[in-house]
């Protein structure tokens, strides 16, 4: 369990002094997946440093399990920065060291005996998928597998929890879902707490529970990653769905489609959780004399359940039309008449 | 053949002397190689914002380096005669020259240090530091590893200008082929032996240079 009270970290420059982290409380839960979302300069990066004790909070304490990070300094903050482990955007690997020694390489802070050093690389290099590869040098591996390198580094002492700095910026969207795939299946099978920062809301749909919305240093948003995306806020937040949802909604896709589908009703559903998964539109045209047309959808699934949304053009009387909606309304769907203009 | 084109050459002494400018070389690399790192090492860490982020010891190691590199040497070593002569007991020979080369080359070898450590990704040395690394394994399994190919290119450099100043150290008695082409050379008028002095040097040096590159290439996996 991590807990962040009051924090606030302000970079004296001098004459201008920055505020990058200003007043943030969030409790994380153990093996929880918790994202922090925000555009460049929004204090995440900083947030993310405070966590392991890599920068020093102007105010504020750190606990993670009972230990507070921000207390304490030299030998036992290094003890426990075995226990609160990194992974990095640009990877941060030695080129010098092999794939093998890259990993042994926190084994050899902790003092952990060559042996078992070798044993437990193999292990790790099993779980990230790079047996085999145990002699490369990082210069000749791909941004993917330097990655999972990285991860089985930071994997290396058993920490409880592992922070993510952007760690899928520098990827293709393939490796970045291959990756995420990665820190799930790790956090389900080693129940880690996983604390990632991005400025990508795909990341956050894809794999986490929670997300923290950060604008300013200060967090503006919060909440379970679906309900989030159900009912998005803040403007800042409305922005980062709309990374993912697409431009669906805006009043010029409306027009467009309307002039497509100039005849009967365009209606939009929205999905969320349980819906998503239940054959609701087999219901309808079973049931209705309403024409169906499927003119554009979108189904997307969060660590959480699946969230969606479907645009349908509806022909028939009236009342039929009135019906159909009617109906949706007692499933429980969200559904709207688009506006004619 | 040989014999004709360098009738004045004695072999023997020519011999001797080139072992002196390799024992001098050697040794003032040695040391060199030592003293410039630790400094360099000093002014790495002391600069702002580093681990060991210190104004004071950054700018006294900072002069140091600055004004003993910028002395041209022949001056250095006769600055350095009193401190010299405390030091080995002489003024002459191989070992009297050490003090005056090592000075002279440490402060050069440090920057180049300083600028290999400077290249090095900072992402490495925060990821070691988010693993519990303390600043003497950073030192020893980050800086200097990450730094080798650099490290060893950079002593390569300063070695063959170590040979150039065993030279000219020859010149006021420090021994080896500098002191042999000057005194046998020059003021006998004889130019085969400064010839001669001139070729071994030569050789020295492209075998350093040779060695230099090729274990600069060994050490480089990016």
């Amino acid at each position: 369990m991590i807990e962040l009270k009051q924090l606030t970290k302000i970079f004296d420059g001098g004459k201008t002094a920055l505020t990058a982290v200003d007043d943030v409380n969030l409790s994380i839960a153990d093996g929880e997946i918790f994202g922090i979302i925000g555009y460049s300069g929004a204090g995440k990066s900083t947030l993310i440093r405070i966590l392991n004790g890599l920068e020093k909070p102007t105010s504020g304490t750190v606990d993670i399990n009972g230990q507070k990070i921000t207390d304490i300094k030299g030998a036992k903050l290094r003890k426990a920065r075995q226990k609160v482990s990194m992974i990095f955007q640009h990877f941060n690997l030695l080129w010098s060291r092999t794939v093998q020694e890259n990993i042994e390489f926190p084994l050899e802070i902790a003092g952990v005996p060559k042996a078992r050093r070798e044993a437990k690389v193999k292990e790790l290099v099993e779980l990230v998928g790079l047996a085999g590869r145990e002699q490369a040098y990082p210069s000749q591996l791909s941004g993917g597998q330097k990655q999972r390198v990285g991860i089985a580094r930071a994997l290396a002492n058993d920490p409880e929890v592992l922070l993510c700095d952007e760690a899928t910026s520098a990827l293709d969207p393939e490796t970045t879902d291959a990756i995420l795939d990665l820190l799930v299946d790790i956090n389900k099978r080693l129940g880690l707490t996983i604390v990632l920062i991005t400025h990508e809301m795909h990341v956050i749909r894809k794999i986490c529970h929670r997300v923290a919305v950060m604008q300013g240093g200060k967090v503006v948003e919060l909440g379970d990653v679906l309900e989030i995306f159900q009912t998005p806020k803040q403007e800042i937040t409305k922005r980062f769905v709309a990374q993912v949802t697409e431009s669906e909604d805006s009043s010029e896709t409306i027009k467009h489609l309307r002039e497509l589908y100039p005849s009967g009703e365009l209606v939009k559903l929205i999905f969320v959780g349980e819906q998503a998964e239940q054959p609701i539109l087999t219901a309808l045209i079973r049931q209705h004399p309403v024409e169906v047309n499927i003119v554009q959808g979108k189904i997307s699934h969060t660590q959480r359940g699946a969230y969606g949304t479907l645009i349908l053009q509806l022909k028939g009387t009236d009342a039929e039309i009135r019906q159909a909606l009617q109906f949706l309304d007692q499933e429980n769907v969200q559904a709207e008449v688009m506006a004619n203009d | 053949m040989i014999e004709s084109l360098f009738p004045n050459v004695e072999w023997d002494k020519m011999w001797e002397a080139t072992l002196e400018t390799l024992y001098m070389t050697a040794m003032s690399t040695l040391f060199t190689f030592v003293i410039g790192l630790v400094l360099g090492i000093i002014l790495f860490l002391t600069a702002p914002k580093q681990l060991w982020a210190n104004k004071i010891v950054n700018w006294l190691t900072g002069v140091f380096v600055n004004v003993f590199r910028s002395i041209p040497f022949i001056i250095l070593i006769i600055l350095l005669i009193p401190f010299t002569s405390f030091l080995i007991g002489t003024i002459r020979g191989p070992n009297a020259a050490l003090p005056a080369l090592i000075i002279g080359a440490a402060p050069f070898y440090a920057r180049l240090v300083l600028i290999a450590f400077q290249e090095i990704d900072k992402g490495v040395v925060e990821a070691a530091r988010s693993m519990g690394a303390t600043t003497w394994t950073i030192i020893r399994k980050v800086l200097l590893p990450e730094s080798k190919p650099a490290l060893i290119s950079g002593i390569t450099v300063t070695s063959i200008a170590l040979v150039g100043y065993t030279a000219m150290a020859g010149v006021i008695g420090a021994g080896g082929l500098g002191t042999l082409a000057f005194l046998d050379g020059f003021q006998r008028s004889r130019p085969d032996v400064v010839l001669m002095a001139t070729i071994l040097i030569l050789i020295i040096v492209f075998i350093i240079q040779f060695i230099g590159d090729a274990w600069t290439r060994r050490a480089d996996k990016r």
